[in-house]
């Protein structure tokens, strides 16, 4: 039992290059905060990346950011703040919902997990914002890809490939950023009291304007008195983020206003309330209940996504509610049983997608493909990368199975 | 051709040609073979027009059945494939070989899909950039990405290249609009990945795809993500006396959490060059214009124009137009949009460039461009999309004096080289292709580069869909597969605890 914690680079690739050597496998690890995510791993060795740590490079004016991949999000979100900047993708935060603690989190695991938050919707995930990295394979070879510019397409995205490898393709030492502005004011529209049909309708009519809005989620009710101190109440909530420049947020509202004035109760939110329905939505606080119930992440096509809930409703309980204009449905199965094969059956029906199961016991998680199962082609194509950068499966081998 | 090492042609299949036309036939029936050499002709470059050659066969096929039937058979006989858009490359991506099918996809021409609720469209491949715009502009909607030959690029050649456009700034490159494709490996088999939903499940191979230059499949069919048209655009059109003070202005409309829609910027010989031809009223006494397009409410736009006026002026702009009517913006854009003809005008040939480079570099890199300009005895104008540092140096030069391609590609090599040297990389958005291709190394190590090949290995391990682009060195996936580690050949006595 090893515990490996480089804090270079250089000790990184020795570490792999001794596992590859050993044919040792290795848990890759920064903070532990996703670590209930995935097939459980019985590795007798780990790679702590939390102690390579630390912000490379910062130029706001370039709108670029270089940090090691053990660096916590969370310093690396209050020095952007301290420039007015963000990264606009808006990691979300798994801690709570897993029974850990909130703020934890590395750079390295918002690429490896390709987290995104609310604001995906019009600013793109994880993958979106990444220009380059630094990584060492599972063969023990020390690589970089991209860079640290934005328009780049010299050569395959490799930065890419391995975002959403939760690890299993190789380790990342230095990630590079696109960071953006944070918008100088947030104003959220509700419609209260709508059943998650006339949401799903609300919500595309509001992303068919020209308003601009960044963030679009559907708190059926009761699940909305979860969010923001239950300063929503507990009425259904339909909340529509618009962000900008002062005047131009007041006019996109005033055009919401009018747009969706018949559909039901319109409430305005702004600052502070609004920063916080928007923080708890990220981090699926309403399902934030300290049990083990198992919770699915599933994305699809917005408009089905009320559908699959109404059908499913009829054969397990469940609750759910939905952010990303309906298209990404949070679900908490409310007896207990995953029903992966149920509910991955209904979302093939519904138009595809894919279900993740975010939080079950570790039994459930051995037992069950945790990552939506693929179409046998695309599953083979898939392992060859997996043999290609990592022939010996020492890194988190069996994670994604 | 001027000293580009392309794959040695494979004498066995230069000899059964005739066989293989006679079952490509048997695959695409009717119009979809093309084999005389008069006809072929139209296909023997794309966009990079320095390089020809004629393919052994032309075939446009109209099915996913004959792309996967064509690409199995060619897989099955170790023959190779150039798939092929439109064909408006600008480095040589679809050039063809000699040995080669040239697999075209002009005849998928059918948007499959529209659907504005979830404001996706699905597209064949061979359908325009633009078509997608044309098909949904009727309730509002556009395509954002907006490469200059959106009126023929193809939306399947769009991702093959991860296109660009002036746009990209604020809305994105074509990978962060796509949200799903269909595509054929080498072997034949049929893959979707991603669709009307976002992030595709697993590993990105989505990402990995765009920006692929058609060596790991052939894509089939695409899903982009449509935007609301803005409610208005306007336009300033900015000179100043120096490129660093205009360099400076761009940095602080981004200091100031400003992204323009659009942020341009051209150099004295572009500004002249376009001005002669097309007299949009540029300004002929300034060394850099800047053209920033703000989109969106007219409240916002008016606030922003305010905004950024004040800060041309705090950086010494001499001129500041501000659009007052919709022609008025399209003046501003006409002469940026007609630069590359207008340098046609000037030159008999130019050769266009395309690095990307960390904004606050441009003094230094247009000062060596001045440098290598008085080497090399070649003129060069600048255009470029300022906004994220994406140059398009056009380096002018005369074809028919003996030696001055070489001269021009040297030049344009060497820029290249100081792209990379200030941080910035080879291809912004026209792809690395057969023109940047020996140039890789300049950015990339073996290491790096054999990193890439692996992708490569594992779809289309026979190296025989577009072979002799983008890696400067081909070698076998069988040598690359090797573990050169083994245990007990690394000797670790004492683990290494950190």
């Amino acid at each position: 039992m090893t515990t490996f914690t480089p804090t270079t680079s250089e000790e990184v690739l020795s570490s792999v290059a001794w596992a590859v050597a050993e044919e040792a496998p290795l848990e890759i690890l920064g903070h532990g905060s996703k670590r209930g995510i995935g097939r459980p791993l019985q590795t007798e060795h780990t790679l702590d990346l939390s102690k390579l740590s630390g912000v490379t490079l910062y130029e706001p004016a370039e709108l670029v950011l270089s940090a090691k991949a053990g660096t916590g999000l969370a310093e690396i979100e209050q020095l952007l703040a301290q420039n007015g900047q963000q990264l606009a993708f808006e990691p979300m935060d798994y801690g709570p919902l897993l029974g850990g603690e909130p703020g934890k989190g590395t750079i390295g695991g918002v690429l490896g997990a390709n987290l995104s938050g609310p604001r995906r919707l019009k600013a793109g995930a994880a993958r979106d914002h990444i220009l380059g990295i630094n990584v060492v394979s599972g063969r023990g070879e020390a690589f970089k890809s991209g860079g640290r510019v934005v328009k780049n397409v010299t050569g395959y995205d490799l930065s890419k490939l391995m975002a959403n490898s939760w690890g299993t393709l190789a380790v990342f030492t230095d990630v590079t950023f696109k960071v953006l502005p944070t918008a100088e004011t947030e104003v959220t529209l509700a419609v209260r009291g709508l059943l998650d049909d006339a949401a799903a309708g609300a919500m595309a009519l509001a992303l068919g304007s020209s308003a601009e809005v960044s963030s679009a989620a559907h708190l059926p009710e009761r699940i909305a008195a979860r969010v923001a101190g239950g300063s929503l109440g507990s009425d259904a909530a339909t909340v529509l983020r618009v962000e900008g420049f002062g005047p131009s947020v007041a006019y996109r509202i005033a055009a919401l206003k009018t747009l969706l004035g018949k559909a039901g109760p319109l409430e305005e939110i702004a600052g502070e309330a609004s920063k916080a329905i928007w923080r708890d939505v990220r981090d699926i606080r309403p399902f934030v209940d300290g049990s083990e119930k198992p919770v699915w992440r599933v994305s699809m096509t917005p408009a089905q996504g009320h559908q699959m809930v109404l059908t499913l409703r009829m054969q397990a309980g469940v609750s759910a509610f939905y952010d990303w204009q309906g298209g990404l449905v949070w679900l908490r199965m409310e007896e207990g049983d995953p029903e992966a094969a149920l509910l991955r059956g209904l979302l093939r029906k519904h138009g595809g997608g894919h279900a993740t199961l975010v939080r079950a016991a570790p039994a459930h998680r051995a037992a069950l493909p945790v990552f939506e199962p693929q179409a046998p082609a695309l599953a083979a194509l898939s392992q060859r990368l997996k043999q290609e950068f990592d022939p010996k499966n020492i890194l988190n081998p069996g994670r994604m199975a | 051709m001027s000293g580009l090492a392309m794959p040695k042609p494979d004498a066995g299949t230069l000899r059964r040609r005739s066989e293989i036309v006679a079952d490509m036939r048997i695959i695409v029936p009717g119009e979809g073979v093309v084999d005389a050499a008069n006809e072929m002709r139209a296909f023997e470059s794309d966009g990079l027009t320095a390089y020809r050659q004629v393919p052994l066969v032309v075939v446009l096929p109209e099915t996913v059945a004959q792309v996967s039937r064509v690409l199995k058979y060619c897989s099955d006989r170790n023959i190779r494939v150039v798939p092929r858009g439109s064909g408006t490359s600008l480095s040589g991506g679809a050039l063809p070989l000699e040995d080669a099918v040239l697999l075209v996809m002009s005849r998928f021409n059918r948007i499959l899909a529209i659907d504005f609720p979830n404001r996706i469209v699905v597209a064949q491949p061979g359908v325009t950039n633009l078509g997608i715009t044309t098909a949904v502009e009727q309730e509002g909607f556009y395509y954002a990405p907006d490469p200059s030959s959106q009126i023929a690029c193809s939306i399947g050649g769009n991702v093959a290249e991860n296109s660009g456009g002036v746009h990209c700034l604020k809305y994105g490159l074509t990978a962060n609009n796509v949200l799903g494709i269909e595509m054929v490996l080498m072997n034949g088999e049929v893959v979707r990945l991603g669709g009307s939903h976002l992030d595709a499940e697993g590993y990105d191979l989505l990402g990995v795809m765009t920006g692929s230059e058609g060596l790991l499949g052939v894509v089939t069919e695409v899903t982009v993500r449509i935007l609301k048209k803005p409610e208005t655009a306007r336009a300033l059109l900015i000179g100043f006396p120096t490129s660093e003070q205009g360099g400076q202005c761009v940095a602080d409309i981004i200091g100031a959490g400003i992204i323009p829609g659009g942020m341009e910027m051209m150099d004295r010989p572009a500004i002249h060059a376009a001005e002669d031809f097309v007299h949009a009223g540029y300004p002929l006494d300034v060394e850099a214009l800047l053209i920033v397009e703000l989109d969106g409410p007219g409240v916002e736009v008016d606030h922003l124009i305010t905004a950024v006026e004040a800060i041309a002026i705090a950086n010494g702009s001499t001129t500041c137009r501000i659009s007052q009517s919709e022609q008025e913006r399209l003046s501003f854009w006409a002469g940026r949009k007609a630069a590359f003809p207008a340098v046609g005008r000037i030159s008999p040939d130019y050769y266009c460039m395309d690095g990307t480079i960390p904004r606050k570099e441009l003094p230094r890199v247009l000062a060596g461009m001045r440098e290598l300009s008085e080497k090399y005895g070649l003129g060069v104008a600048n255009v470029f999309h300022a906004g994220d540092g994406n140059l398009h140096p056009l380096i002018l030069y005369d074809a028919n004096i003996p030696g001055e391609l070489d001269k021009a590609e040297s030049f344009g090599a060497d820029i290249l080289r100081l792209c990379v040297k200030v941080g910035g990389v080879l291809t912004g958005e026209h792809g690395v292709g057969v023109e940047k291709r020996d140039l890789m190394p300049e950015m990339f190590s073996q290491i790096d580069l054999d990193q890439q090949m692996r992708v490569k290995c594992a779809f289309d391990p026979g190296h025989l869909l577009n072979p002799g682009k983008v890696f400067p060195q081909l070698r076998r996936c069988a040598e690359l597969g090797r573990m050169h580690v083994h245990r007990g050949q690394v000797a670790f006595p004492d683990i290494p605890r950190f």
